[in-house]
């Protein structure tokens, strides 16, 4: 299925928002891995290299008080979300001027002053907890949006399931996110999964599912445009299914045997970051120059981030018991 | 003197949640059937909450545990105070992850950032024949895990009083009721009010030997009072009223002045909420002890169906006065 009616595409200002995102995305899993390479960082990384396009076309489209609840492989989707990268990479050091004062590490970040609300390491779960937060939007009466993230492989679990059904019968103003970067772990699409698209499944829960072209901007733009407008006027929930690749491997050090070297080999070269920066310029949308300095700006930004949450304290062993409760345990 | 009407553990409950629903806008329920078009719930512990406060309030659910305490805890993080009922304790294992990896810890893992007030509800219990995977009690599970709380009342007027504290609290609380607790009506005070948690409830004293007890096994102990009064012994029975975290503080008091303690629950004994208790009961009174801790509990064994069999997997009356009997000896 796609998007039918009238199809909303990015002004260029909008485009140039989008590629400042997927830059920020970029620069900042570049950025990580060489420092896990270097030593000078300790943590399972899953990185989202090749998926740039599906959060930033989004979030470009979403306000700070509009949530999201992400996954392990989530940190490009914070970025997009404008999560502020100081506090992000401390959290990732585990350090104590993280946003979770390093309680929480890569698969647990939540910043609330971004609307990143829960990131969570178990396979599926995001999408529960999303219902609940677009009822609570519901309930306020306000017009916010709630999007849940998750693999491909994540929409084999019962969770998956329950949540499609709750939010299309309660009409939540979830957007349930797929990133199908085709494969779960080691798992080939097709090995773990019934359908030929996942979209397919919405049908079964009474909302409207499309298969997006997940590296396009627009596309995925005009199809996030439709899903949130549907969320925010109260017509309720709605299922993207986006395609892409991840050119690394599942978690940092795993050497992607499971890929073919050709497939590989076609999503780098359609590798949707220089694609979209030649097109702002043909377009005229942005000049040479002026991407330059975005993506200066950016660079800059990532190594002050990196630099500063380095030099930060570790936690005291005190935070072992705050947090636990409201109250702190004896 | 207070005025007091009678009622059971139901009404009790549905009381609570009444108080609560008026007092704070905030407060919402779901679960399976919870609605009135449903019937307010199989055992009627939500009638009337969805005429009175409407169905954005209370909201009836597919059959979907993991979806029911994943929509409660988005609820909460989203600044409402939502109680879940899972209808029946075993099917909290089909929550488990929203419930441990997710409520319990969000808080923790996000280093005090959000908190997850909300509340499990479900009942539990053998005696009604219902079998293998209809009456377990599992609190020891959710008290092995940090970041939920534990609550198990035994009387109505606990219903209400440990439910209000429940709903106010600011991280996740389970109440874990008792079908045994549920259906026998006693006097409740009319201006029952909040009970803390973690507190226990001395319910009679005595000087040879303390009872410790929770939920349904409360009323297999007030059973065995008289008998041990007769034999000539004096036992102080404490109702530990919630579970997770207990009070250690009344229950040492108490052991240290009667120098015996014998543990109590309907649950299975091995690797118990009875073990943990008598492990810090000898850790912090090794010395001023007279007997040996004792822990009474089910076998290692799923709830079965056949009466005789079902009888003899709980505790009885009998069982408890030979133990506490023995103990004292
Ligand atoms: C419930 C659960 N089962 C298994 C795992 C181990 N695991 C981590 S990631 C993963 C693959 C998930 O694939 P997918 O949903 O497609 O997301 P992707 O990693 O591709 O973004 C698995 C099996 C887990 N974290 N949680």
């Amino acid at each position: 299925m796609s998007a039918g009616g009238n199809r909303m595409t990015p002004n260029p200002e909008q485009q140039v928002d989008i590629y400042r995102r997927m830059v920020r995305i970029e620069r900042n899993d570049d950025a990580i891995r060489q420092t896990i390479k270097r030593g000078r960082l300790q943590m399972p990384y899953y990185s989202a290299r090749g998926q740039e396009v599906i959060p930033s076309a989004i979030s470009a489209q979403l306000n700070p008080d509009d949530t999201i609840c992400t996954i392990y492989r989530g940190i490009h989707d914070m970025v997009a979300k404008d999560m502020p990268l100081r506090p992000l990479w401390a959290e990732i050091a585990g350090r104590v001027d993280g946003t979770c004062k390093g309680k929480g590490g890569p698969m647990h970040l939540t910043h609330p002053e971004s609307g990143v609300m829960v990131t969570t390491g178990i396979v599926g779960s995001s999408m529960p907890i999303a219902n609940g937060l677009g009822w609570a939007m519901k309930l306020d009466g306000s017009k916010r949006v709630s999007i849940a993230y998750f693999g491909d492989g994540a929409s084999n679990i019962g969770a998956f399931h329950e949540a499609l059904n709750l939010a299309s019968l309660w009409k939540l103003p979830v957007i349930f996110v797929c990133q199908n970067n085709r494969f779960a772990e080691h798992t080939r699409y097709e090995n773990g999964t019934s359908v030929d698209q996942i979209s397919k499944r919405a049908a079964g829960y009474g909302m409207p599912g499309y298969t997006v072209d997940g590296n396009d901007p627009s596309e995925m733009y005009a199809h996030a445009y439709e899903a949130i407008e549907r969320a925010r006027s109260g017509e309720g929930p709605t299922l993207l299914e986006c395609m892409t690749f991840r050119f690394l491997g599942h978690v940092f050090g795993d050497d992607d045997k499971y890929m073919t070297k050709e497939e590989k080999a076609e999503a780098m070269e359609k590798d949707p970051l220089p694609a979209f920066r030649a097109r702002l310029i043909a377009d005229g949308h942005a000049t040479e120059e002026q991407l330059a300095e975005i993506e200066k700006k950016i660079t800059d930004e990532v190594a002050d981030a990196r630099d500063w949450a380095l030099e930060r304290e570790f936690p005291s062993t005190d935070e072992l018991k705050r947090d636990v409760f409201e109250a702190e345990i004896a | 003197m207070t005025a007091t009407t009678k009622m059971n553990g139901i009404a009790a409950f549905n009381k609570a949640l009444h108080i609560a629903m008026e007092k704070d806008p905030k407060v919402l329920v779901l679960g399976e059937d919870v609605a009135d078009r449903e019937g307010g719930g199989v055992v009627g512990f939500t009638k009337g909450l969805s005429t009175t406060f409407g169905d954005d309030r209370v909201k009836s659910t597919p059959i979907a545990e993991q979806s029911i305490i994943g929509a409660a805890i988005g609820a909460a993080i989203g600044g409402y105070k939502p109680v879940a009922e899972i209808m029946l304790m075993n099917f909290t294992t089909v929550a488990m992850d929203m419930i441990h990896n997710h409520a319990a810890k969000l808080r923790f893992m996000s280093g005090g950032q959000t908190s997850v007030p909300m509340v499990i509800t479900t009942l539990t219990g053998a005696g009604a024949q219902t079998a293998g995977q209809h009456a377990d009690h599992l609190e020891a599970w959710f008290a092995h895990a940090a970041g939920i709380k534990v609550v198990a009342p035994a009387t109505p007027a606990d219903y209400i009083g440990l439910t209000l504290s429940a709903i106010d609290d600011p991280d996740p609380v389970m109440i874990v009721m008792s079908m045994m607790t549920l259906f026998g009506p006693m006097e409740v005070p009319d201006d029952q009010g909040p009970i803390p948690l973690g507190k226990a409830n001395v319910l009679a004293e005595g000087s040879d030997v303390t009872i410790i007890a929770y939920s349904s096994t409360v009323l297999t102990a007030f059973q065995a009072m008289p008998k041990l009064a007769e034999a000539g012994i004096s036992a102080e029975l404490i109702d530990l009223r919630t579970v997770s975290p207990w009070d250690r503080e009344t229950v040492l008091e108490s052991v240290r002045k009667t120098g015996r303690a014998v543990i109590i629950h309907e649950a299975v004994k091995e690797h118990g909420v009875g073990a943990e208790i008598a492990a810090v009961i000898n850790e912090e009174l090794f010395g001023e002890l007279k007997a040996p801790v004792r822990r009474l509990g089910a076998p290692s064994c799923p709830v079965p169906f056949a009466k005789v069999l079902e009888t003899a997997f709980l505790v009885s009356v009998d069982e408890l006065v030979e133990t506490v009997t023995a103990t004292v000896k």
